[in-house]
């Protein structure tokens, strides 16, 4: 399927980015999932976010795991490298493809199966370990590519298409990755691009471990009635704290809002989240209070998105690792080995 | 029986003596965690020192205070350092082990112990000479602190061995010197102690005895280490800069002297920034997949591991194979299957490296013989995962890794340089060479690669586990998927001349028998050989290097009639593989198996061969008779 080739010839009308590129620069190959399935359209939000970003697409590295959600990097960032590794294993994959080269941009894409039920372990290693990425879970409560078994983030009592009724309790990744000292923590909704984009911005430019968890629908195994990770379910439930705007650099604010409605937050390398709030009571710099109203809401059948939480100054792995500037996939002999001289030193200190 | 009544039955008993001048085995049986490991490092480095070959090995339990442990050093002027076999002295310091560790001294030997509280005359035996040392009550005299008095009993018996098998004083103080450089109480400390338990032989005792040492120069420019070091600083060498691992027995300290030697030569002296990064992760499938992101993304990565961490890694080794991503991947082998004997030696994890993963799969294994070439491989072994993208797996075991024993200096010549093997580069990449990342356009079965953020628009690709075509487009065609797997095939066949190459020791004579060997049974075959020699058995002997086997391998056995083939494992795993890998009849393999977790001796080997000949000819006998 993947053989079908996208016409390259672009429109000269195009627009084009500051670093030259048009959108189509950023799409991949054609996507074989379903029509009308949600993770197109974050593969869409994420080409548009990196479009909107200026972002080279060969400096980004798209990472993934098994499953429907993790061939996407194949439909997105056709000019980035890619690596669909094995099940449940993308955060190790990415963390080592980080720490050998800090330049690029890492963008891990994984779904519930992959993340919530096989992969648990290395999402949360991940997330506590704070590597640098834009960590992205296509969350639709179902494994697709098997045909719609459960998977561990499907609420309780929710119907699969074949009418079985979920019995075990759902796996809340958003509750996880705060839990676990994730330094950026999100939930959005596919059917909602105007909503993600920004997000995914935030996320790629934040310094250490950032996560989303997107809701998106499973047309072909979780969109009936019954459902609670279907585009109606997630519509009617969806309860929106905040909503965001990237800004790249401070600029004036044009849009008029109510005093004391907009934040801004500044990541550590300038760019801007202008955060208008939606709800009074919620503090997307509080960790603590973030889990709470994200349990409470949850606990009440709500689907609450926005930007859950933010630190602003968050590190990463290679601050704490204390690793040099220079990537380490490109230090040569000299600056690797330490010579025959020193050889001869040790030798010595074993006789 | 007493002494007493069986010289009133037999006449007067006179007991034969082990004589023997640098040639002994002395085993200490200690209690874990109660410091002795350091003190009985100290008494072979001393006879190091005196010119004499010794070769410890630690024999301990999975615990970490309580159990009993040993620590058997065989001292040795003719070089062998394989364990021998039997003990002609024993330290017996532990009551639980008390019985065992009597009933394993040769006759005619010694037994030294702590004769502080009274032992029954029911617990020694008739044929062994008894050395008693007050050890407790004379270190409970000079220490008030419990801990000083349990760990300057060590230092105390130390010093009356060295007194017994006359072991120059003046060598331990220079030892001393050099390990408490600047920290003069401890230093003072520790001579005194020495000299508590020298100075009670000298004045109690007769001594030497007549197992002893004396100066040689038969140790030369030797380093004395032990193998996971030796392959720590290989990586250090070898230019790796990534590295994750769990912790697993008998591997952990592969990776802890890994960030030692890389904090002491890695540190950007001007910014004091660390060109390496280690990871201890969450188990080793995460071990292995950091790994692979590191090695896809163009660093020199590793981990190190045991049996089950193998068994952990093998879906994520299959990745690596077959998406061709360079990993450097050490195996400290142990007792298995299972959880197994962690704490024993065995090479049992060869069938399980070199074929792991599922699908049909085949892997580079390495296997080096001592600390020379653990650190030789170890850099070598980047080079080769960077030439041929696959990996590379460095197999050794607990008593390569965790012994440290004698083996010719490190060696490292300036004019090296680091093989990266086929990156293309953005330049070529601009003036149009054709990209095909799974394409064999060099006949070699070895690709192109592009390391990711090479160039804007061109030679990016999607790695995956699942089929693909030369380009890197996923496919489920049958002749995309073979010419995908033929390629592997070929590329598998460049590497058996790449590898380190096996090393071959003729006999003097021609003769129809030959040996093959590998890995840390090299010092038992080495003296096996001398042994078999001397009784007229004539062998020529292979030592195996690498997996996969290149022709040299092949011939050797088809140049003799029976082949030999020793390993350290219940199922014969080499001799499986040479099997099935190569064209020979299997009736011309002999197996020889040793595997209950102790290193293999040159003793074994030389009966286990000895029997087999001897069944050779009895069937060779009988086939003559009925040709006649």
């Amino acid at each position: 399927m993947t053989y079908i080739a996208k016409p390259i010839l672009h429109h000269p009308s195009l627009t084009r980015n500051e670093v030259g590129y048009t959108r189509r620069d950023y799409e991949g190959r054609i996507s074989t999932l379903c029509a009308g399935c949600g993770h197109d359209s974050i593969s869409a939000a994420i080409v548009q976010a990196c479009w909107e970003m200026n972002i080279e697409p060969h400096r980004v590295a798209k990472m993934s795991g098994i499953g429907c959600s993790s061939k996407t990097p194949d439909y997105f960032l056709g000019a980035s490298h890619g690596f669909n590794t094995v099940h449940g294993r993308m955060p190790s994959v990415l963390t080592g493809a980080n720490l050998a080269n800090r330049e690029l941009l890492y963008l891990g894409v994984s779904g519930d199966g992959d993340s919530a039920s096989i992969g648990l372990g290395q999402f949360a290693n991940a997330m506590r370990r704070s590597v640098r990425m834009a960590y992205i879970v296509e969350n639709n409560g179902v494994y697709g590519l098997t045909k719609g078994q459960f998977s561990a983030t499907a609420d309780q009592g929710s119907k699969s298409k074949k009418g079985v009724v979920n019995n075990d309790s759902p796996i809340d990744l958003v509750g996880i990755a705060l839990q676990l000292g994730a330094t950026y923590v999100a939930r959005s909704f596919s059917g909602d691009k105007a909503q993600l984009v920004p997000l995914i911005k935030g996320a790629i430019d934040h310094g250490g471990a950032a996560f989303i968890d997107v809701i998106s629908p499973c047309v072909t195994f979780n969109n009936h009635q019954g459902s609670t990770k279907s585009y109606d379910y997630v519509r009617e439930h969806n309860e929106t704290v905040n909503r965001i705007d990237f800004i790249k650099q401070h600029s004036e604010i044009t849009v008029a809002y109510q005093p004391g409605e907009v934040t801004e937050i500044e990541q550590h390398d300038g760019s801007i989240l202008r955060l208008r709030k939606l709800t009074n009571d919620y503090d997307p710099t509080n960790r603590y209070s973030a889990l709470s109203y994200v349990n409470e809401h949850q606990a009440q059948g709500e689907v609450v998105t926005g930007l859950l939480y933010i630190d602003p100054d968050a590190t990463d792995l290679h601050t704490a690792l204390n690793t040099c500037d220079q990537p380490l996939n490109s230090l040569a002999l000299d600056k690797l080995c330490p010579g025959s001289d020193i050889l001869s030193k040790i030798n010595m200190s074993f006789r | 029986m007493s002494r007493q009544r069986l010289a009133e039955r037999f006449g007067p008993y006179i007991m034969k003596s082990i004589s023997a001048i640098n040639d002994f085995v002395i085993k200490f049986a200690n209690v874990n965690g109660s410091g002795s490991a350091s003190a009985n490092e100290l008494f072979a480095k001393a006879i190091l020192r005196m010119g004499v070959p010794v070769s410890p090995r630690n024999i301990f339990p999975s615990n970490i205070q309580g159990l009993p442990t040993w620590y058997e050093a065989r001292v040795c002027e003719k070089g062998y350092i394989g364990r021998r076999g039997g003990v002609d002295m024993m330290v017996a310091m532990n009551p639980q082990t008390w019985d065992a560790d009597i009933s394993e001294i040769e006759p005619g030997g010694f037994l030294f112990y702590d004769s502080t509280r009274p032992i029954p005359e029911s617990k020694f035996r008739d044929d062994v000479h008894t050395i008693g040392v007050p050890l407790t009550e004379i270190s409970n005299s000079a220490y008030q602190d419990p801990r000083q008095r349990q760990l300057f009993k060590n230092i105390i018996y130390v010093g009356a061995l060295a007194v017994l098998l006359d072991v120059d004083s003046a060598v331990f103080e220079k030892l001393f010197s050099e390990q408490y450089k600047g920290k003069e109480k401890l230093l003072d400390s520790n001579i005194k102690a020495f000299n508590l338990g020298a100075d009670y032989v000298k004045t109690y005792l007769k001594a030497p005895l007549s197992i002893r040492v004396q100066k040689s120069n038969q140790v030369g420019d030797q380093i004395f280490t032990d193998g996971n070091s030796a392959i720590a600083l290989g990586c250090v060498y070898g230019g790796a800069t990534v590295a994750a691992w769990y912790p697993i027995t008998p591997s952990s300290s592969v990776p802890e002297a890994f960030e030692k030697y890389c904090r002491k030569y890695r540190v950007d002296p001007k910014t004091g920034l660390d060109r390496f990064a280690i990871v201890q992760a969450e188990d080793e499938l995460a071990s292995i997949g950091i790994v692979i992101g590191a090695g896809w993304n163009g660093a020199r990565a590793f981990t190190a591991t045991s049996g089950p961490g193998i068994s952990l890694m093998t879906e994520f080794i299959g990745l690596a194979y077959f998406a061709e991503i360079p990993v450097v991947i050490i195996d400290v082998q142990r007792g298995g299957p299972s959880t197994g004997m962690p704490t024993r030696t065995q090479q049992s994890d060869i069938l399980a490296c070199a074929y792991a993963s599922h699908g049909d799969t085949k892997h580079i294994l390495l296997f080096p013989e001592d600390p020379y070439e653990c650190f030789e491989h170890a850099a070598c072994s980047f080079d080769l995962a960077e030439r041929l993208q696959t990996p590379i797996f460095l197999m050794t075991d607990l008593d390569i890794g965790m012994n440290q024993r004698l083996s010719k200096p490190f060696a490292w010549d300036e004019s090296r340089s680091y093989d990266r093997g086929k990156v293309m580069t953005a330049e070529e990449l601009e003036a149009g060479k054709d990209f095909g990342r799974y394409k064999d356009v060099d006949g070699d079965g070895i690709p192109w690669r592009t390391l990711p953020g090479t160039h804007p628009t061109k030679g990016s690709f999607f790695t995956r586990g699942t089929s693909r075509d030369a380009y890197a487009r996923y496919s489920e065609r049958g002749q995309d998927y073979t010419y995908n797997m033929d390629r592997l095939v070929k590329k598998f066949s460049t590497a058996a001349e790449m590898v380190p190459q096996p090393v071959l020791r003729l006999a003097n004579q021609s003769t129809r028998y030959g040996v093959m060997y590998f890995g840390s049974t090299s010092p038992a075959m080495q003296e096996a050989l001398d042994v078999l020699e001397q009784s007229k058995i004539a062998l020529d002997a292979m030592r195996l290097r690498a997996f996969p086997f290149s022709k040299a391998v092949n011939d050797f056995i088809l140049q003799h009639d029976y082949v030999f083939i020793i390993e350290q494992n219940r199922d014969a795993q080499m001799h499986t593989l040479i099997i099935s890998e190569l064209s020979i009849n299997p009736n011309q393999l002999i197996k020889i198996l040793h595997y209950d977790g102790t290193p293999i001796t040159a003793r074994f080997i030389v009966s286990a061969i000895q029997n087999q000949l001897e069944k050779i000819s009895v069937l060779s006998d009988q086939k003559h008779q009925e040709l006649v």
